[in-house]
């Protein structure tokens, strides 16, 4: 089995991509479970989801206490919620941002993961340019795939595809493409 | 049909292929994405035959889906938590008249203090009610559920509700088979009704009942939850037949055969329970769970013959009777009155509190030694409780109670997760 935890705030689609997720890895004939942290969600504030991928059928109701990877939609968080809670040193991070780990007070932790398991991604950027609007969450469904080889990424294509049916899927596919190259350079 | 969908979404799937005539309801968190699900299958026409009613409350839903269920329309509705208790004179009033309702309770707490996440007290406040009570442990047999409810509740003449957990599985993304509509078709006849309104041929429902008759409708009522306890496995085995896959039935039985300690349980938490089964029988620990398809009518039979073979029998539920402690638990002793097993009560995820592995694995550890308590709140935040305790000795106007209790977690920090589960320790 592995886990995602999605951190974000509302308003990011963070839902939708912990939903995207599981719908990918459903493509690939894969069990999947997603589900939202069951706040009362409130635009701005901050928000987690869940997914879990595994090869057999999954039963567990808990939370994901301890992820395989945790992807951050906004690095603003870490002032306030502690997103690497139960991640243990082999895991997988994935943030959006375009500043360095110094400037976001987080390089001591970020240290502790090995080569290739932890990396930045402009997503919100590269949103902006692929779909007008600054929501990374597609982008980085691009981005996990490349860094986490958990899945494949035409299939996070297809599921972004029939999230958003139309040009804005295209869009956003577009944007999870340039966040996969980003990633595996 | 596979598809990777919203629990809520793959019911109002399943409920629009089971061809409602009438659809009521108002909506309320966690049950709300059910019925708009529906509400757009009326009106983009993927639904047709099925009028959607706009009503001003819970109470107006239930009252018509009772009119449009005693005129013969096959009738669905769905709320959750103070949504059922602002219909509940409504409840007792399908029930009593004998109306195939069939509604869905996204399984929420109750308030004061309001909550909008997941426990069982709204099921358990309507347990006497005179409804049918299924407990769906996944989204597929949320579906499955369904779909068999309507059978049961027209064959009955009874209305049936299907309890699903509110969040953990309306707004869960998972794997679900839906089933085709000839396949559903084939499985669940047209309605029949045993009593119909129809001017061309007048008659009355709902009489006065005096103390001649009253409690002759009530044994009668009774009975009908008898025959169910009859008809729902056997409904369980026509729908294995026809979709090819196990749902529903009284109880369900996991691991327990030679199993010393088994929990009891009923909806989602049993799939996290089956984890904890095959981690701690991996372990050499003989333990099994029963899950409780039915809770009204409840399978005394089922449940003391699948029980009475084990030394320890562990009841975890989502719901507290104040006062009292079990409410489940209360009815597993009855089935197991005049055996010596030991019973205990797990009070556990009252109002969304998470149900983790490793405090499961830690409390069914200090039963093995056999402790004398009966009642256990599982992750309780005993210094919290304690402190507040103490300040309500100490001050005569203490204040109100969950405002001191948030402000002292605060204060303690927001961590309500034990240790263990944070550093993923397992036993």
């Amino acid at each position: 089995m592995f886990q995602i935890r999605f951190h974000g705030r509302g308003g990011q689609g963070v839902v939708t991509a912990a939903e995207m997720l599981s719908v990918a890895a459903f493509l690939e004939g894969r069990h999947a479970q997603a589900f939202p942290s069951f706040g009362s969600e409130r635009t701005g504030a901050p928000v987690v989801s869940f997914c879990r991928i595994d090869d057999t059928e999954i039963r567990t109701r808990e939370p994901i206490l301890v992820p395989d990877a945790v992807i951050v939609q906004d690095p603003t968080l870490f002032h306030s919620v502690d997103v690497f809670q139960g991640l243990p040193d082999s895991g997988y991070v994935l943030i959006n941002t375009s500043a360095d780990y110094k400037t976001l007070h987080i390089d001591g932790v970020m240290g502790r993961f090995p080569p290739g398991h932890a990396r930045t991604v402009p997503a919100s950027e590269i949103a902006r340019v692929h779909v007008g609007r600054p929501l990374p969450n597609a982008a980085l469904l691009g981005g996990f795939a490349a860094v986490t080889g958990q899945i494949h990424m035409d299939s996070v294509a297809e599921a972004i595809r029939r999230t958003f049916p139309g040009p804005v899927g295209e869009a956003n596919v577009r944007a999870a493409w340039a966040a996969y190259e980003h990633c595996r350079s | 049909m596979l598809k990777q969908i919203e629990g809520s979404h793959a019911m109002a799937e399943a409920i629009a292929l089971c061809r409602p005539e009438v659809i009521c309801a108002y909506p309320i968190t966690p049950q709300t994405h059910i019925v708009e699900g529906l509400s757009a299958m009326v009106r983009d026409g993927h639904l047709t035959g099925c009028e959607f009613i706009n009503v001003e409350s819970e109470f107006a839903a239930l009252s018509v889906a009772i009119g449009s269920s005693a005129a013969g329309a096959r009738t669905y509705t769905a709320t959750a938590s103070q949504g059922l208790l602002f219909m509940m004179e409504a409840v007792y009033n399908a029930s009593g008249l004998g109306l195939p309702i069939v509604m869905t309770l996204g399984n929420r707490a109750i308030g004061a203090p309001i909550n909008i996440w997941n426990d069982h007290s709204d099921a358990m406040s309507v347990r006497d009610a005179g409804w049918i009570m299924l407990f769906a442990e996944t989204n597929q047999e949320a579906v499955d559920l369904h779909i068999q409810a309507f059978k049961l509740a027209e064959e009955l003449s009874c209305p049936v509700m299907v309890n699903v957990d509110g969040f953990i599985l309306t707004h869960a993304v998972e794997r679900v088979d839906i089933p085709d509509p000839e396949q559903v078709d084939a499985f669940l006849p047209p309605f029949d009704p045993v009593q119909v309104l129809d001017p061309a041929s007048p008659m009355s429902m709902g009489a006065m009942v005096g103390p001649d008759a009253f409690m002759e409708v009530r044994y009668l009522a009774h009975h009908k939850q008898m025959q169910a306890l009859d008809r729902i496995p056997e409904i369980a085995a026509e729908f294995k037949a026809a979709f090819g896959r196990e749902s529903g039935g009284l109880i369900r039985c996991y691991r327990c055969d030679d199993a010393d300690t088994i929990v009891v349980a009923m909806g989602s938490v049993v799939g996290t329970l089956k984890d904890m089964v095959d981690t701690r029988r991996a372990a050499g620990d003989r333990i099994g769970v029963v899950s409780i398809g039915a809770f009204r009518p409840f399978p005394l039979e089922e449940v003391r013959n699948a029980l009475m073979g084990a030394r320890r029998v562990v009841v975890l539920e989502k719901a507290l009777a104040v006062g009292m402690g079990g409410i489940l638990a209360s009815h597993v002793r009855m089935a197991l009155r005049g055996h010596p097993n030991r019973v205990y009560t797990l009070i556990a995820g009252l109002g969304g509190r998470p149900i983790l592995q490793p405090s499961l694995n830690a409390f069914m550890d200090r039963v093995a030694a056999e402790p004398h308590y009966d009642v256990h709140f599982l992750d309780l935040r005993e210094d919290v409780v304690e402190a507040e305790i103490a300040r309500m000795a100490a001050e005569r106007r203490s204040g109100p109670i969950a405002e001191n209790v948030l402000r002292r977690v605060a204060a303690l920090g927001q961590m309500m997760l034990p240790d263990a589960a944070v550093t993923g320790d397992r036993p």
